[in-house]
């Protein structure tokens, strides 16, 4: 704003997205500015609905696992496990142990790379490229393991209805979690930077604040709940091998884009505890039970922690090689309420650092 | 490479993808794979862009996002269509929303397949963008030329 506009101006509308240089997937918002500060904002969606849902009236109900997978990229392999949870609810059948152990080594694996994938993104967010760059280098070291033990490394394609389809042998696993090692020194020197580099600390602290309550009440989930101080994890139902890990919930209480990162900083820690004691208890056998035949009629629904938190998987059979219904709620479809929250009040220029501080995951949300 | 003659600029576009490609055209970006070796720079702004990196299928509400950033790009321009969905709509290709393709909306010169597509495969398809650019730039000049030919004996007589 010059200063020779005299007339106080009234709230200026500015859009942002749905192609904007720090967004990797298209979002939009209408943001409603007072001079600097953002008093409102509207976000849109729909730039990357597919309709896949409606999806698996048409496939064959073991073949949608492929769909579910593909919800989104990042925490592709977690979209394919709840599908067949839910699928196996319904069917009542027991995975074998060896399936549930290495689900749980892929979800934990598959929850660094995504924590560091968003690290990255976020520093890119406030211009500390360098930050976003170290990041992703160790990120790669993960990305080289999921492709060694499941073979792929976005979409691993080892999710399987009654088990997994790759069965990595534990040699591979012990030789994997050696790899990974240094990338846990790299970490350590990363979180560093986070919490102790002024310019970042300027950047999030106190910025995009969200009460406790008003997480809780917006239906806040995963890192940006706990931020907030409240301690979820669904982790702590117990699926698949996780009930016999010992863990608890990373929370922080300040509730601003600091706290969203320090939550994140411990579960790449803790999510390493867990992958070590995974491989360390692996135990041996099968890793599938054959399903053949049709599903009964019945439905299901399903919780998981994914790395951007809980999302929910319903399924519906009507007894046909065809679901009758999926649905899918995606952690990022219940954070957006809290992140308009966290927006307003905060100036244009920290719209960017807040929209990523929930790491939004768009092509889940609209699936 | 030596078809290359300057730095191409790369726009990335997600038009409804499942994201799996996209974080894999960031991860050339970055020092594993490092698309910046061959002299490209990503940049928001289409106007300032050479090659438009697209993945996904494209939904009925971003086609007039897509076609508007092809449209802003200068001439000439190369656009990559990134993975299987960017093709013919790959997984997704039945579902009620997609296009199945991105050459439905604008012409496409490279495609890469996979699902999801490997970075290596994404920075073959950027060099050969590249190349395709270094040829359309000169076929341009040539018929910038011979425009300049078919004018001048007219502009002579006029005299
Ligand atoms: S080609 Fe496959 S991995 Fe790539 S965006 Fe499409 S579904 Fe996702």
């Amino acid at each position: 704003m010059s200063s020779h506009d005299k007339a106080a101006p009234g709230p200026t509308v500015i859009p942002f997205g749905p192609q904007h240089p720090v967004l990797p997937e298209p979002l939009h918002f209408d943001l409603t500015l007072e001079d600097e500060k953002v008093v409102g904002a509207i976000p849109q969606i729909g730039y990357i609905h597919r309709g896949l849902e409606m999806l698996v009236e048409k496939r064959d109900y073991l073949d949608y696992v492929h769909v579910a997978e593909r919800i989104c990229g990042i925490c592709s392999f977690m979209h394919g496990m709840g599908y067949c949870e839910a699928v196996e609810t319904i069917l009542g059948v027991q995975v074998p142990d060896r399936a549930r152990w290495l689900r749980t080594f892929w979800s934990e694996l598959e929850r660094v790379h995504s924590h560091l994938l968003w690290l990255g993104l976020a520093a890119d967010a406030f211009g500390f490229e360098n930050l976003f760059h170290a990041s992703w280098r160790a990120r790669e070291t993960v990305i080289d393991v999921a492709e060694e033990t499941s073979g792929g490394r976005v979409i691993f394609g080892s999710a399987l209805v009654g088990g997994v389809s790759r069965d990595p042998d534990d040699e591979t696993l012990r030789r994997c979690m050696k790899a990974i090692e240094p990338v846990r020194a790299e970490i350590l020197r990363l979180a560093q930077v986070w919490i102790g580099e002024p310019t970042v600390r300027h950047r999030l602290s106190g910025v995009g604040h969200v009460s406790k309550e008003a997480a809780y009440a917006l239906g806040a989930v995963g890192p940006m709940l706990r931020a907030s101080g409240v301690d979820y994890d669904a982790r702590e139902r117990g699926y698949e091998a996780y009930g016999e890990i010992e863990f608890k919930a990373v929370v922080e209480t300040a509730g601003d884009c600091m706290a969203r990162v320090l939550v994140r900083l411990g579960e790449i820690e803790q999510s390493f505890r867990i992958l070590d004691e995974v491989v360390a208890k692996m135990p041996a056998g099968p890793v599938a039970v054959p399903i053949k035949g049709m599903p009964p009629v019945g439905e299901s629904w399903i919780r998981l922690e994914q790395p951007r938190g809980e999302v929910l998987y319903f399924v519906r059979s009507n007894g046909t090689r065809q679901l009758e219904r999926f649905r899918v709620r995606t952690p990022t479809f219940a954070n957006i309420p809290a992140m308009v929250e966290a927006i307003k009040g905060v100036s244009l220029a920290d719209v960017p650092t807040v929209i990523l501080t929930i790491d939004p995951c768009i092509s889940c949300t609209e699936r | 490479m030596s078809a290359i003659e300057k730095s191409p600029w790369l726009i990335h576009y997600d038009a409804s993808s499942c994201n799996g490609c996209d974080i894999e055209v960031l991860a050339c970006l970055t020092p594993m794979y490092d698309a910046e070796r061959f002299g490209c720079i990503v940049t928001g702004d289409p106007k300032q862009a050479d090659i438009f990196l697209i993945t996904g299928s494209v939904n009925n509400l971003n086609i007039p996002v897509v076609k508007n950033i092809y449209e802003q790009m200068p001439e000439p321009k190369a656009v990559v269509a990134i993975g299987a969905c960017a093709y013919s709509g790959g997984v997704f290709a039945e579902c009620y929303n997609v296009q199945g393709g991105v050459a439905k909306v604008i012409p496409v010169d490279v495609y890469v397949p996979g699902c999801a597509a490997k970075p290596e495969s994404i920075l073959d398809g950027v060099v050969r963008a590249a190349q395709i650019l270094a040829e359309k730039k000169k076929a341009m000049r040539k018929a910038r030329r011979a425009a300049r030919h078919a004018e001048s004996p007219a502009q002579e007589a006029a005299k």
